[in-house]
């Protein structure tokens, strides 16, 4: 029962090379063929179904009553489809609350990172200056650091500044932690756009400032873009930074989506009362798929780019 | 040309370093200091104890237990993903077979693609507590729904046997789908005619996928395998929402970044706490080293 989710895959494989194997260039080879491709298609299939499966009963039972979800049957469909859990989740669980509070840090946050982060990256990729080297390698050393550490001394930082529990302190900690990565991506490619349009720039007068708004902005497009994606996805899922930070009186006001759901999911756990927690899923699940949906391209692009380089 | 060059390279430089240097830099910093003193995070730091947080460690039960659950993930984690995503991105792309001269993937591969990767959108948060009900331990959970009436409920998390292989199973359904994208591309940047050769030549599909896609492939493998050797290092999310007492039952899912987390701002221990980030870091930076470098010989060897 362990391993329910790699059962798909891994029955698939030795299944599929004793059939391979005999293929070969044989008449039958077509038959054989189909046969193969039926496999590949089951093995899709299943793991297709792996993934999805627990998203759809997440929504199937955030339409059932709490006796409903505990009579089994998880994918039946509810006797009826009622909204009140969801009103319940809305209103007595503030998920709304919360994902006003994640989309307001989220949004403030990455566009800082990506000004601060764009800026800092361009002057350090076509500038060269004393002290050059030493702040982009102390930027790019940051990537080897794991956060879990400076947890602790993080805390106490942020106490002595007075931003302990504030959407403040957490925007100005996000941008910090997410400067190494951006600086790191978005440095290499200011370094591959062509130096021809800049120098014309220069000549017919253009400031250093200017230059970067008005020319090599746009010229990043595609690199920015990417990043961006991946900086509101990083920060949007986290977690271990608001859990930390987020603390002290009047903080169960300003808790973002994700320690809302876990926090939801605990007081569902006394009770053991369970459809609330569902809907509350589903208003949050719902939106990335809708996103995910538009963007869907520029998503896998954005968030695999980081492992490409 | 020069003209105001300086003033703008510090304008540009001054609140990104000074952002990084209070809240990263000086963080680290502290961590490593902390790590030699015994404090409980209230008061002036004092107690200077050298290595004694390290010699606790030594002696503390709990930081092999936890030291052992990573090390299964770090050894499981990585097998698994890879080798499901390996499977699936060359049935993807590959495994259509090759009509006329053209190598494809197999009908579908599109949809399924996107299907798989939406995890990955997902917080580990929000994955936690769905698999939290997902592995519930009574008719309400999935999976004891899915099972024959007559079947007395599984625990699942409940149960010190399974509950780490729950974890496991988890951080691997939430992966699987990244990588499928992200072999996908390296394998879309493998020229078709090599298949195409190899095809003519009689290759059959399983000798295309070891002989060709794999090699040619390695260097993505091994960055797939150092960011899933690092979430294994994590698993604070999981561990923290979905495991029974949290870490639970009775120490069987703790991990090192749960223990960092519950010294730092549960038991009062910010100066052990340190010391486990510490440790954590060296972990984290060995295994980096390591797979870099014994990887590296094979893919000389392809």
């Amino acid at each position: 029962m362990t391993n329910i989710t790699s059962t798909p895959g891994t029955d698939a494989v030795p299944a599929l090379s004793t059939k391979a194997r005999s293929a070969g260039r044989k008449p039958d080879t077509k038959r054989e063929l189909k046969a193969i491709n039926g496999l590949a298609h089951l093995a899709l299939i299943a793991w297709a179904l792996v993934t999805a499966g627990p998203l759809i009963w997440v929504l199937l039972a955030s339409f059932k009553s709490n006796t409903e979800i505990f009579l089994g049957k998880p994918f039946a469909l509810p006797e009826m489809f009622s909204f009140s859990t969801y009103a319940n989740a809305w209103s007595d669980a503030h998920i709304g609350r919360y994902f006003f509070n994640s989309v307001l840090v989220v949004v403030i946050s990455t566009a800082g990172t990506m000004l601060f982060g764009s800026m800092a990256a361009y002057v350090l990729a076509r500038y060269r200056f004393f002290g050059n080297r030493a702040i982009y390698y102390l930027f790019v050393s940051g990537l080897a650091f794991p956060t879990f550490m400076a947890l602790a001394p993080l805390f106490y930082i942020l106490k002595g500044m007075g931003l302990l529990g504030s959407f403040t302190g957490l925007i100005l900690v996000y941008i910090a932690y997410s400067l190494p990565f951006t600086i790191f991506f978005l440095a290499a490619f200011f370094k591959s756009l062509p130096y021809e349009i800049e120098e014309a720039a220069t000549v017919d007068g253009a400031s250093h400032v200017r230059k970067f708004f008005q020319i090599m902005m746009p010229m990043a497009r595609s690199g920015l873009v990417s990043i961006t994606i991946f900086n509101i996805v990083g920060q949007w899922n986290q977690y271990l930074l608001p859990v930390a930070i987020m603390s002290g009186p009047g903080s169960d006001q300003k808790l973002l989506l994700t320690q809302g759901i876990a926090q939801i999911s605990v007081s569902a756990g006394y009770q053991a009362e369970w459809s609330t927690l569902f809907a509350a899923l589903v208003l949050t699940i719902l939106p990335m798929i809708i996103v995910y949906a538009i963007f869907q391209r520029q998503i896998q692009s954005g968030l695999t780019a980081g492992a490409v380089k | 040309m020069r003209h105001g060059r300086y003033p703008f390279i510090i304008g540009f430089l001054v609140v990104p370093v000074a952002l990084y240097a209070v809240f990263v830099v000086w963080a680290y910093i502290q961590a490593f200091y902390l790590s030699v003193y015994e404090w409980s995070g209230l008061g002036p730091v004092t107690n200077f104890v050298g290595l004694g947080n390290f010699r606790k460690m030594w002696d503390d039960t709990l930081f092999w237990q936890s030291l052992k659950h990573n090390a299964f993930l770090l050894v499981l984690l990585p097998i698994i993903t890879i080798a499901l995503a390996l499977v699936f991105a060359f049935l993807l792309n590959v495994g259509g077979g090759h009509k006329g001269g053209v190598t494809r993937g197999v009908w579908g591969s599109k949809v399924y693609r996107i299907i798989f990767f939406f995890p990955q959108l997902l917080a580990l948060a929000i994955v936690a507590v769905i698999f939290g009900r997902v592995f519930g331990p009574d008719k309400s959970g999935m999976l004891n729904g899915l099972f024959p009436e007559s079947w007395s409920p599984w625990l699942f998390l409940a149960d010190e046997r399974y509950a780490m292989a729950c974890i496991l199973i988890v951080l691997i359904w939430q992966a699987v789908g990244f990588y499928v994208v992200l072999f996908s591309a390296g394998m879309g940047n493998i020229p078709t005619e090599v298949y195409e050769a190899a095809a003519i030549d009689g290759a059959t599909r399983v000798t295309l996928f070891f002989r060709i896609t794999i090699p040619l492939l390695w260097n993505t493998v091994q960055v797939a395998w150092v960011y899933l050797g690092i979430a294994a290092f994590d698993a604070f999310a999981l561990v923290n929402i979905m495991t029974v007492d949290r870490g639970g039952p009775d120490g069987a899912t703790s991990v090192l970044s749960l223990m960092i987390y519950r010294n730092a701002f549960e038991f009062s221990q910010a100066g052990y706490a340190s010391a486990l980030g510490v440790v954590l870091f060296f972990l984290t930076l060995t295994f980096a080293a390591l797979t870099l470098r014994v990887t590296r010989r094979e893919s000389l060897e392809a």
